[in-house]
């Protein structure tokens, strides 16, 4: 934690980093007979942007949805911030705003304002007064680059306006860590790169993440490390010049090709 | 056609049953007031209680609400006030009808809602939970707001159902507008006084009508 240096090696998390924001150890998870996570592992050090890839069902979703317990893992251990997510001690709550999440499909309320869905978090878990939830929201609007439609409801933004909104809901909680399940994947192509830069910034402001997502050029460009899933399993990882540049499996292999073609 | 205005549109009657239907018609509103609202909190714990929750709560509110869904009003109400004595208890005919009200409105309430429950995406749970929130605070600040919103129309419409449905009260000698209206039919041996009761309920409850089609034509454009 003392050490604020930039981790200038870009792979696997580094040791001399101290202890992870994020430690997930041999995660299982089953739907009846189907396993959809087999023993994964995942360690995210501060500040590191780790990016999952791999087919679709291969677990990528279950998996972020494990590290905020929107999903209920049947074995393993995972740690927050040092927080021991699956105590039942634990008060999960309390250990969610620590832990950002933004979806797919935005998931604005649609009945408030930008500002309103930033603010119900500050004021009804972090019981801050009216005025400085107003405030610090409308800050994080502002770091989204939306200053000028805070009081638009989300039926008046666009989808990329409206993902903008959701990471400024999710990081004005000041969260440890931040997992993004296909952020860009609803949008319009020429929608998407505003998102992506948001969340430029957010890793240059040294904010640690978990992207789930199909953006290669960004993950080839932003991210420390990628992780391949496949059929519930993480096959490989590593910097994303190694994973992109030569894969170690065949399966890696085969899916890069397929991405890249579109 | 001088018979018919003498037996349903007479003034002299009208003058002389006033007072009577006026308190009939206080004792009405007094009785919307008590049943709307017992209602509605009914209607949102079984709505509450089918949706989330256990598996068994679940579906013991859904017996619950199909029960006393499929059970008369005027029978509930018969049977409280006049069946429980027997068994030593005695509820009173306001209680009668608090009771058998808060049963039946929460049942209709309660399909209503959770079906306006069901219409909001999962998403938004999971998104207000993945930022902090209790399952009760996101219920109360993110769910029922847009449930509400969702079955608006049918909740004004239920609203509208249970205010008629309050004149039952009669048959448990509370003296609101029907009661009355009879009380004095009988004094006069005159018509006059339903009608004028009609009149009343019609326009009590005409603005409701025009709201829920207001409300209607506006989920058709919005959809
Ligand atoms: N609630 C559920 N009940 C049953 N099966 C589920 C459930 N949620 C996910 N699954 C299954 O688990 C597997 C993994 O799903 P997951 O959403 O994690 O995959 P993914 O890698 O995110 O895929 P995608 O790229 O399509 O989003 C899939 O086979 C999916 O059908
Ligand atoms: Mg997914």
């Amino acid at each position: 934690m003392t050490s604020p240096a930039p981790s200038p090696s870009r792979g696997a998390p580094a040791p001399g980093l101290g202890r992870p924001i994020v430690d997930a150890r041999g995660l299982w998870k089953r739907y009846g007979p189907l396993a959809v996570l087999k023993g994964v592992d995942l360690s995210v050090a501060e500040r590191e942007l780790v990016f999952i890839i791999g087919p679709s069902g291969s677990g990528k979703s279950t998996l972020l949805r494990c590290l905020n317990r929107l999903e209920e893992p049947d074995d393993g251990s995972i740690h927050v911030d040092g927080i021991e997510l699956l105590s039942p001690r634990t008060d999960i709550n309390a250990a969610r705003r620590r832990i950002g999440m933004v979806f797919q499909s935005f998931n604005l309320y649609p009945h408030m304002t930008a500002r309103q869905n930033v603010m119900l978090a500050l004021r009804k878990v972090l019981r801050q007064d009216r005025a400085q939830a107003e405030a610090v929201a409308a800050r994080a609007l502002e770091r989204v680059g939306l200053a000028e439609r805070m009081d638009h409801f989300p039926a008046q933004l666009s989808g990329g306006q409206q993902q903008r909104v959701a990471i400024a809901r999710a990081i004005a909680l000041e969260p440890r860590v931040m997992l993004f399940d296909e952020p860009t994947s609803a949008l319009d192509p020429e929608l998407v790169g505003g998102v992506l830069n948001v969340m430029r910034e957010l890793r240059q402001d040294g904010m640690t993440m978990v992207v789930v997502s199909h953006e290669m050029a960004f993950a080839r460009a932003a991210a420390d490390r990628v992780v391949f899933m496949a059929d519930g399993e993480k096959l490989e990882e590593g910097p994303p010049a190694q994973i992109f540049g030569e894969p170690r499996h065949e399966r890696t292999r085969a899916f890069i090709r397929q991405i890249d073609r579109h | 056609m001088e018979e018919f205005a003498f037996a349903f549109l007479n003034g002299d009657i009208l003058r002389e049953a006033w007072p009577i239907l006026w308190q009939g018609f206080l004792y009405t509103l007094a009785l919307a007031a008590i049943t709307v609202p017992l209602g509605l909190v009914g209607g949102v714990v079984l709505a509450l209680l089918s949706t989330s929750g256990p598996r068994a709560i679940r579906l013991a509110a859904a017996g619950w609400t199909d029960l006393f869904r499929a059970i008369p009003p005027l029978v509930l109400l018969v049977f409280l006030y006049a069946g429980l004595p027997f068994a030593g208890i005695d509820v009173g005919a306001w209680g009668a009808v608090a009771i058998g009200f808060f049963l039946n409105t929460g049942a209709y309430y309660g399909e209503v809602l959770r079906a306006g429950i069901e219409s909001v995406p999962r998403g938004q749970m999971e998104a207000a939970r993945s930022t902090g929130l209790s399952r009760g605070q996101a219920l109360r600040y993110v769910i029922l707001p847009q449930a509400v919103r969702n079955v608006l129309p049918d909740l004004v419409s239920n609203t509208l159902e249970v205010v008629k449905l309050t004149s039952i009260a009669s048959v448990v000698a509370l003296p609101e507008l029907l009661f009355q209206a009879r009380q004095a039919q009988n004094a006069t041996y005159n018509a006059t006084p339903i009608v004028a009761a009609a009149v009343a309920y019609f326009l009590l409850l005409w603005p409701l009508v025009r709201l829920i089609s207001r409300l209607e034509n506006k989920a058709l454009a919005g959809r």
